[in-house]
């Protein structure tokens, strides 16, 4: 119980101290909200007038306190690009979106990476692990934005099974959203699944030079009841981990994919707010990242607590 | 007939503004490659070299003969955000194109670049240029029904002020607005200004309105639904003035963020409308779907230079910029830029404004590498020296331009080296902090030639050039001070004439821009200033 407090401690600290690191970067980066609006052709008191109203003139460390305290509140204050709009409203409207996109991109992780490492496995050596491997090692190698443009391309642009750019947002017509957004999840899940066989194969292999394999086989179970029975169940420990660094990547925002798809998730969010220097926007998706991410790993921690008694000892 | 490229003009004026083409470097290549690929897959391998030449000529500037049927929804994509809907705050150019539907002033440009009562139905101006006096429209209303008042055009020529601040040519110039009767309002100024016509574009908004939280003009579409960083959707104004128009129903401004995504989608058809494209893309889509689409071709009226830092050491002499004139191949940046489709220029001036461009600075400095090597032997940087252009990397026809430059400039001995900064630090680091030596940028501009040229006087805070002549300062105060429109044009086209014996900056051209418009639709036509109009836009009948 000690351990998970002070994980839980050590959790809050990290969150603490990345919105703290955030804010002072981009007080140094050059340029500011009011600047980037009003681009060139503002007057000296159009500039001061707008800095003013968006409270740029305040030392950094008042400006800090302010959010933070507002923050805790839950209230992340108004975008400054986008005039009148609450950061939590322009905030939620695109989570839905990256959260079905992650979740639709982790359905399809776990729905091929198994049946196909097992393939591997059992044709280990054989044609189809040569051609599979040979594939995932491309799909891991291609950059992501150009797998993104090959989808568009290949299945948008020749073979029409979606007109890119067309997104339906999900409140008007969900069933038309989601397969929509079936695409950009391919586009995140291919690499994605390359790696999960990967990893998946490697853990597999190394479980089937066991003691207990041989034992199974020689009382006359077969390899693939071996497999399935028996060595997946451990193989699949390590992969866990691997999967959770997975979950948290993909919630935290398939910036590349949503850009190339079109797509309204918070990745292309946070892109326009850094070059807008909308500071309370890309703050507030930075801790939506963070707390993801050291959620992710804090979760794992408290179940590798539970599942493993050598752990819990300690 | 309306053409874009024979503009007679009277007009009148004010400041000026950066704008940029949105064009985005990052997968510039990649795309080059899918494109190639894409020739490839739909079996036109064999087209040969001579086709992709002659690519760009076709459709260009075709008479239409196409018929209009009302209805119908266009989906214009643009690669960038709005800054805001309100019209009285300073936006980006892109913004101005899009609000250009929605709102409209006491007179309005047309697409030859004059402007023309709208709110107002009539004007008249003193003979002294110092009074101006508007009849307000019959039986004119706003989007909502509501009918105009001349309370509505004080409000927001009082808000415009205020918005504006008290040190912009708009305040300093107004002295008050009056209301004689309930149809007539008069606008007085502090000094005679033949140019402040150009300043009552303003948008006229109802009385006590905010335009951010209720934007509504009198403009030919109403706003629908504005999404922040998705889409605008406007909808036709039932009470517009101009009797049969718009033909369209309704209109989507859709923003994309990434330029080639935005290409992809023109190509698949989700977005119907995409201005600034490049030549290999107008290549593309001529090649895989030619009837698909209607190519435009007008300009992007911006002057597009390499601007320099006159306070650079090398840079304060003369003879070192004009060596820089004479060293740059601006056929060489047009015909690899733009398949040569741009117009050259040699001072800052777009030539599309008849009535101020002064059209013998654009031979000035013919391509002369021997010429340059001499002026900068005379100079005492006989040996060249080494300059960094900073250039701002969103914009790849800004970088690609300067790495052109940099790679002309190698030959008579100057070592240009690119520095690549992001947009905002772009903004902060060059234009208001001038810590530059050299950039690559287009600058565009309004009506009136001041917010054009208004910018080198010695004292201007828009002077990003630091250019400090004499001369040119009291020409600028005789071209602003005079009433008579071919006098004050006279100063104008010294002053370019000026710029240009100075070589103030190194100036290149007016690049094209070559819209496609979805087959489906008619009736696009290019503005010397930033307004995509969407209201003389038809679907075609089949």
């Amino acid at each position: 119980m000690k351990s998970v407090v002070n994980k839980l401690i050590s959790l809050i600290i990290t969150v603490l101290v990345i919105s703290f690191v955030t804010f002072i970067v981009f007080s140094i980066i050059p340029g500011n909200a009011a600047i980037a609006k009003l681009g060139v052709d503002a007057s000296p008191e159009q500039i001061e007038r707008l800095e003013e109203e968006m409270g740029l003139n305040d030392p950094i460390v008042l400006r800090y306190g302010k959010w933070l305290l507002n923050a805790l509140k839950g209230d992340f204050g108004e975008s400054l690009q986008y005039s009148g709009t609450k950061v939590s409203a322009l905030l939620s409207s695109r989570l839905q979106v990256t959260l079905v996109l992650s979740l639709l991109s982790m359905g399809l992780i776990l729905l091929f990476s198994f049946p196909i490492s097992l393939l591997c496995v059992r044709h280990q050596g054989k044609w189809v692990d040569a051609l599979l491997s040979g594939l995932g090692q491309v799909l891991m190698a291609v950059p992501a934005f150009f797998l993104g443009i090959m989808i568009t391309y290949l299945l948008g642009l020749v073979l029409h099974f979606f007109k890119p750019g067309a997104y339906i947002p999900l409140s008007e017509n969900p069933s038309r959203a989601v397969l929509y957004l079936l695409f950009p999840a391919i586009s995140i899940a291919l690499p994605k699944i390359s790696m999960t066989v990967r990893f998946l194969k490697s853990s597999i292999q190394g479980e089937l030079s066991q003691d207990y394999v041989r034992t199974a086989r020689s009382h006359g179970m077969s390899q693939g009841k071996v497999l399935s029975a028996h060595v997946l169940k451990n193989a699949l420990i390590p992969v866990i981990t691997f999967l959770a660094t997975i979950i948290a990547e993909i919630m935290a925002g398939s910036i590349v994919a949503e850009q190339v798809f079109s797509v309204p998730g918070i990745g292309r969010l946070l892109i326009t707010s850094i070059s807008a220097r909308d500071f309370p926007v890309v703050q507030a998706i930075v801790m939506y990242i963070t707390s993801v991410v050291v959620t992710a790993g804090f979760v794992m921690d408290i179940l590798y607590i539970l599942v493993d008694p050598r752990l819990r000892r300690k | 007939m309306r053409d874009s490229r024979t503009i007679p003009s009277t007009i009148e004026y004010e400041r000026a503004r950066i704008e940029v083409f949105l064009v985005k470097r990052s997968l510039a290549i990649l795309l080059t490659l899918v494109l190639g690929l894409g020739v490839v897959l739909s079996g036109c391998s064999g087209a040969s070299k001579d086709d992709s030449q002659a690519g760009t000529d076709v459709n260009a500037q075709k008479p239409t003969e196409t018929e209009p049927v009302y209805g119908g929804q266009l989906i214009y994509g643009m690669t960038q955000d709005l800054v805001s809907l309100d019209p009285h705050e300073s936006t980006d150019a892109g913004t101005r194109c899009v609000v250009f539907n929605i709102y409209e002033g006491l007179v309005k440009p047309t697409a030859a670049g004059d402007l023309v009562p709208a709110v107002a139905e009539s004007y008249d101006i003193s003979s002294d240029a110092k009074s101006y006096t508007f009849t307000l429209r019959d039986q004119i209303r706003f989007q909502n029904g509501d009918p105009v008042t001349i309370k509505d055009i004080e409000y927001s020529i009082h808000r415009y002020a205020e918005l504006s601040g008290e040190s912009s040519a708009f305040s300093l110039a107004l002295d008050q607005v009056t209301c004689p009767d309930d149809k007539t309002v008069v606008i007085t100024l502090k000094q005679p200004d033949s140019e402040f016509l150009s300043q009552l574009t303003l948008a006229i908004i109802p009385d006590g309105s905010d335009p951010v939280q209720n934007p509504i003009g009198t403009g030919p579409f109403k706003v629908d639904t504005y999404k922040v960083g998705e889409y605008l959707d406007l909808s036709k104004n039932e009470y517009y003035w101009v009797s049969g128009a718009p033909y369209l129903d309704s209109v989507r401004f859709k923003f994309i963020a990434d330029v080639n995504t935005a290409f992809t989608e023109l190509q698949a058809g989700t977005i119907d409308v995409l201005n600034y494209l490049t030549t290999a893309q107008v290549d593309a889509l001529q090649k895989s779907a030619q009837d698909q689409f209607r190519i435009v071709e007008g300009n992007m009226n911006l002057v597009h230079a390499l601007f320099l830092n006159n306070d650079f050491e090398p840079f304060k002499d003369v003879r070192v910029r004009q060596a820089m004139c004479y060293a740059v191949d601006r056929d060489a940046i047009n015909q690899f830029m733009f398949g040569g489709k741009s117009t050259l220029i040699g001072s800052h001036m777009i030539p599309s404004l008849q009535t101020w461009y002064e059209p013998s600075c654009a031979d000035a400095y013919p391509h002369d590498v021997q010429k340059a090597k001499e002026l900068l032997a005379e100079a005492g940087y006989g040996d060249g020296f080494e300059l960094t252009i900073t250039v701002p990397s969103q914009y790849s026809q800004h970088v690609d331009t300067a790495q052109i430059i940099a790679d002309q400039l190698s030959e008579v001995g100057i070592k240009a080296t690119l520095k690549q900064i992001e947009w905002s630090s772009w903004l902060t680091d060059v234009y208001k902090g001038r810590q530059y030596e050299a950039t690559v940028i287009g600058f565009d501009g309004k009506l009136n030639p001041s917010d054009w040229l208004a910018k080198y006087g010695t004292n201007d805070s828009k002077n990003m050039t630091n250019y400090s002549n004499a001369e040119y300062d009291e020409l600028l105060g005789k071209a602003l001070a005079a009433v008579d429109q071919g006098e004050k044009a006279a100063y104008y086209k010294q002053m370019q004439l000026n710029l240009s014996e100075n070589a103030a900056s190194v100036y290149l051209e007016d690049p094209a821009d070559f819209v496609a418009i979805s087959s489906r639709f008619d009736g696009y036509y290019f503005y010397p200033t930033a307004a995509w109009d969407v209201s003389t836009i038809y679907m075609v009948k089949e």
